[in-house]
């Protein structure tokens, strides 16, 4: 009994006592700051620890991150939770224009003119009434191995209509748009393609080609793709238009050319453009505005890229090379009104299931 | 009557009141409070009624498809048990420790082990291919219903191998000679005395299985694929992202019914019918297999577990230190070689990034966690245990709610907890606390399935014996009570430290994003496009085995002075 202690007893504390001893400044020990602001943001936010750091010396601030899930689940925890009481957090980074009615429905922020803003192309402001501020965009579009392609050689598909040539049947694996961001915004890009009328016959038609669905990105890119680590079956997937870029930088070997690619023909990618605003009901106003301000600054809107692989929404943002040399961009992405997404977007989304799932 | 169990009754009620408390404080209250949020006017508006279908075809699905992969889990299992609990062979040792890891491996791992086994690439369609010469991968297991059980069994056999296997090697084999010597045959004898006396044991391993892959989320998802949903993956889809706040709910009861129905059953079926059997100690039963069929046996079983459990976990810690580069942008022989590069990239942090965590940071916020997991389960799984062991009516009704954590859906008690925890009546408790809290939750049925068996198994007579030669109830505790639950006690904290070391869903609800948990950070890594990326999570994910094997190994070496006597 006494030697069981002991050992366990010595276990724990040696396990308590690392905790405390080692300790280095850069990364805290878990204890919720009393005196801080706390930002919720999707998984992918990244961001360099010198800006923040900077940001926190100049304010005088504790900056807490939570991360939330993928961009749909962030904001519908968020809703929840505001729902029961008080909201998690301060300022929410990380809304996109596929759910950004839902926010708006739910009254969820608070209204900021932030002064940036007047720098900020118009196409980007997708709330006049300035709760929903634009910080980055991207592109979802599908990527291809390139390799696969020259071996195989078969022309890589121009267009969306492409994919339901009999050429390439069995070649692309798409996200469930019910449990997946990206693939909610392919869908959706299919939809502002094909029409309201439409959509559903080139679903059909994808379904008879035989494409593969799965429920997340990680499976389709990792498991399914052929042009990733994962070296899957599949040699086009439902990604970004930076997952190239991607690709390249973070390469076991220097590469000189990324091994995948995207199709960027017009309407067969949808831009997603990510908002931050501030949570309605924060104790914290005046520092969530020096917030957005700081995600609105030139610094943070120049380190995005490399951090997040997405396009800074101020014009002034200079990119880096590496991004800008992998990188392909849409001259004519697919969009739909906002508005029509509120209304639509479950039963469109109910109708891809039973179309699909059956 | 004995000494021991003269105390009054007030006095042993008291055993209730830790686990009591914490059970309604942390599971049952956060629990009210989202409930209490989805049926509240504020979910009113524009939501349509639910529609049984709604409830009916993912519940019909997720019982189907636990069942048979509970029944499969035991087909590998029981004989694995009886293999672990009678044989003394080469690498026993190795292979009981490495049969746990796959528990701790998150599911988004698993699928890129299977990927690379089974996947139409990997080595086994490859070899198959190369074998009979033919053009097409012949086997498709992947986003399959086979995929699903597969992973079910590789996940959950070791359940089954610790818990009968526990109970098995503390059987008093005299008694099955007895049997025997009496003109039983074997199968009658293993009928008649070992399966009564096993029951407990295998009735409560099983319902951990059944509620592990009742409540299945990751394996559904990412290895099963969209046309598969269980209540779990339907609760997640309804909840975050349809905010359909009320059918999440409703199927979430639907869940805990099914849950408190089960564990009733069981604890129907496990009520020991037989008295108290005699004792042995774990390794008195253990032997070399003697004559062919043993040796047999010992053979196949051991190359089952092997393939079954060993090969996913190599390929992955394989693959962890192998490059698979061919000159890419023009494919061609793909160029394998070994390298170490993932791991040195683990130590780098190369876009200075805010969320950069040393591999080492990870591995100690995963620690603390497991640690305090370990104390918490542990301690309330033990006064929970002795107060379930006392002869009370009420303890029949009472037994059941102590599983009912595990048939909570992980999203719905994530967002309770939010919900219950933000309220500033609750400010003072440090949020990153709920962690090992919440991992406690689905350890502590674990712990009190361990340990209830082998504490109802122990005879009333030692403790009669020690109170009569004068001991008090804290020295036969010690002496009589430690000792025969000491290795059941070594099995519930391997459980514990194991679920909090591999829990993933909690973790990502609760923790902040600057301190990430292991299974956080892999996940981190694969969720980004880049061949560095995707082989940091692998190589994070053999530095999580090994932390894990280590842990275990540590806690198995507990031994009490004198033990070897028992």
């Amino acid at each position: 009994m006494i030697k069981r202690s002991l050992i366990f007893g010595a276990l724990v504390a040696l396990l308590l006592g690392g905790c405390i001893g080692q300790t280095p400044a850069a990364s805290p020990t878990p204890v919720l700051e009393a005196q801080g602001l706390t930002v919720m943001t999707h998984d992918s936010f990244a961001v360099s620890a010198e800006l923040v750091y900077q940001f926190e010396a100049e304010n005088g601030v504790k900056v807490n991150f939570i991360k939330g899930g993928d961009a749909g689940t962030t904001l519908n925890r968020l809703i929840l939770t505001s729902l029961g009481g008080t909201p998690e957090a301060d300022v929410f980074y990380g809304l996109d224009n596929t759910f950004l009615s839902r926010a708006l429905e739910q009254d969820l922020l608070e209204a900021y003119a932030a002064p940036a803003l007047a720098e900020i192309p118009a196409e980007f402001q997708l709330d006049p009434s300035n709760r929903a501020l634009p910080v980055d965009y991207g592109d979802v579009c599908i990527n291809y191995d390139k390799a696969w392609f020259q071996e195989h050689e078969l022309p890589v598909p121009r267009s969306l209509e492409d994919l339901t040539k009999p050429e390439y049947a069995g070649l692309l694996v798409v996200e469930n748009p019910a449990t997946s961001s990206p693939g909610l915004s392919f869908l959706l890009a299919t939809i502002s393609t094909f029409g309201e009328e439409g959509w559903q016959s080139y679903w059909q038609a994808l379904k008879d080609n035989g494409v593969v669905v799965v429920s997340d990105w990680e499976t389709a890119y990792y498991t399914n793709f052929s042009g990733s680590s994962g070296r899957g079956p599949q040699p086009l997937v439902v990604s970004y238009a930076s997952s190239p870029a991607a690709e390249l930088i973070y390469a076991e070997t220097p590469l000189t050319e990324a091994p995948t690619g995207s199709i960027i023909a017009d309407g067969a990618c949808w831009r997603q453009v990510e908002f931050a605003g501030i949570l309605k009901g924060t104790p914290n106003r005046a520092l969530a505005e020096k917030f957005i301000d700081f995600l609105l600054s030139q610094p943070f809107q120049e380190d995005m890229p490399l951090q997040m692989f997405v396009f800074p929404v101020l014009p002034a943002a200079k990119l880096p090379e590496a991004f800008v040399k992998a990188s392909q961009v849409p001259q004519k992405p697919a969009s739909l009104d906002p508005q029509l997404i509120a209304e639509k977007r479950e039963l469109w989304v109910q109708a891809w299931t039973e179309l699909m799932m059956k | 009557m004995k000494r021991a169990d003269q105390k009054h009754p007030w006095q042993k009620g008291l055993l209730w009141l830790l686990p009591a408390a914490f059970l309604l404080i942390f599971f049952y209250q956060p629990l009210l409070n989202i409930l209490r949020l989805a049926f509240s006017p504020l979910f009113q508006t524009g939501w349509e009624g639910v529609q049984a279908a709604q409830v009916l075809k993912p519940l019909g699905f997720t019982l189907w498809q636990a069942l048979l992969s509970t029944l499969l889990t035991l087909l590998v299992g029981l004989p694995a048990a009886y293999l672990f609990s009678h044989f003394d062979f080469k690498g026993r040792e190795a292979l009981r420790l490495l049969s746990l890891l796959p528990f701790i491996l998150p599911t988004v791992v698993v699928a890129a082990c299977f990927n690379t086994l089974l996947g139409p690439r990997g080595w086994l369609n490859l070899g198959l291919m190369a074998l009979l010469n033919l053009s097409e991968p012949p086997i498709h297991m992947l986003q399959s219903l086979p995929a699903i059980l597969l992973a079910h069994v590789f996940y959950n056999t070791a359940i089954i191998i610790r818990l009968v296997g526990s109970a098995w090697s503390r059987l008093d084999k005299k008694l099955v000679h007895a049997a025997q010597m009496l003109g039983a045959c074997p199968w009658q004898a293993f009928r008649e005395v070992t399966l009564p006396l096993l029951l407990p044991a295998i009735t409560g391993a099983s319902l951990l299985v059944f509620l592990f892959d009742f409540t299945s989320f990751g394996v559904v998802l990412m290895l099963g694929g969209p046309q598969f949903a269980t209540l779990e993956v339907e609760i997640y889809t309804q909840a975050l992202y349809m905010l359909n706040l009320r059918l999440a709910a409703v199927l979430s009861l639907v869940q805990l019914a099914c849950t408190l129905l089960v564990a009733w059953l069981q604890s129907r079926v496990s009520q020991p019918r037989y008295g108290k059997a005699a004792l042995s100690a774990e390794r008195a039963n253990l032997r070399p297999p003697r004559g062919a069929a043993e040796k047999t046996f010992t053979a196949v079983m051991t190359i089952i577990l092997v393939l079954l459990i060993l090969t996913p976990l190599l390929s992955l810690i394989t693959r962890s230190f192998v490059t698979l580069e061919a000159a890419r942008g023009e494919r061609g022989q793909v160029q394998t070689g070994f390298t170490l590069r993932y791991y040195q990239e683990l130590f780098q942090n190369r876009t200075g990034s805010l969320f950069y965590v040393p591999p080492i940071m990870a591995v100690r916020n995963s620690l603390v966690y497991a640690a305090l997991t370990v104390v918490i389960a542990t301690v309330l799984g033990l006064l929970g245990t002795y107060a379930l062991n006392q002869p009370w009516k009420v303890n029949r009704i009472l037994e059941p709610f102590f599983m009912l954590p595990l048939g909570a859906s992980a999203v719905t008690l994530g967002l309770g907890f939010l919900v219950a925890f933000r309220q500033p009546a609750w400010s003072g408790l440090p949020f990153p606390l709920l962690i090992p809290i919440a991992h406690a939750l689905v350890a502590l049925p674990m712990v009190v399935r361990t340990l209830l068996p082998a504490l109802r198994s122990i005879p009333s007579s030692l403790r009669q014996a020690a109170s009569t030669l004068g001991a008090d109830g804290r020295r036969v505790f010690r002496e009589v009570d430690l000792p025969l639950l000491l290795r059941p006690l070594l099995v519930s904290m391997v459980f514990a430290f194991t679920i909090s070391l591999g829990e993933f869903g909690a973790s990502s609800f609760l923790s902040s994003a600057q301190t990430p948990t292991i299974p956080v950070a892999i996940y981190r890594y694969i969720s980004q496009p880049g061949a560095l990326n995707y082989g940091q999570a692998l190589a994070m994910s053999s530095l999580l085995l090994m932390v894990c094997a280590a842990g275990i190994f540590l806690i198995e070496k507990i031994r009490l002075p004198g033990e070897e006597l028992y």
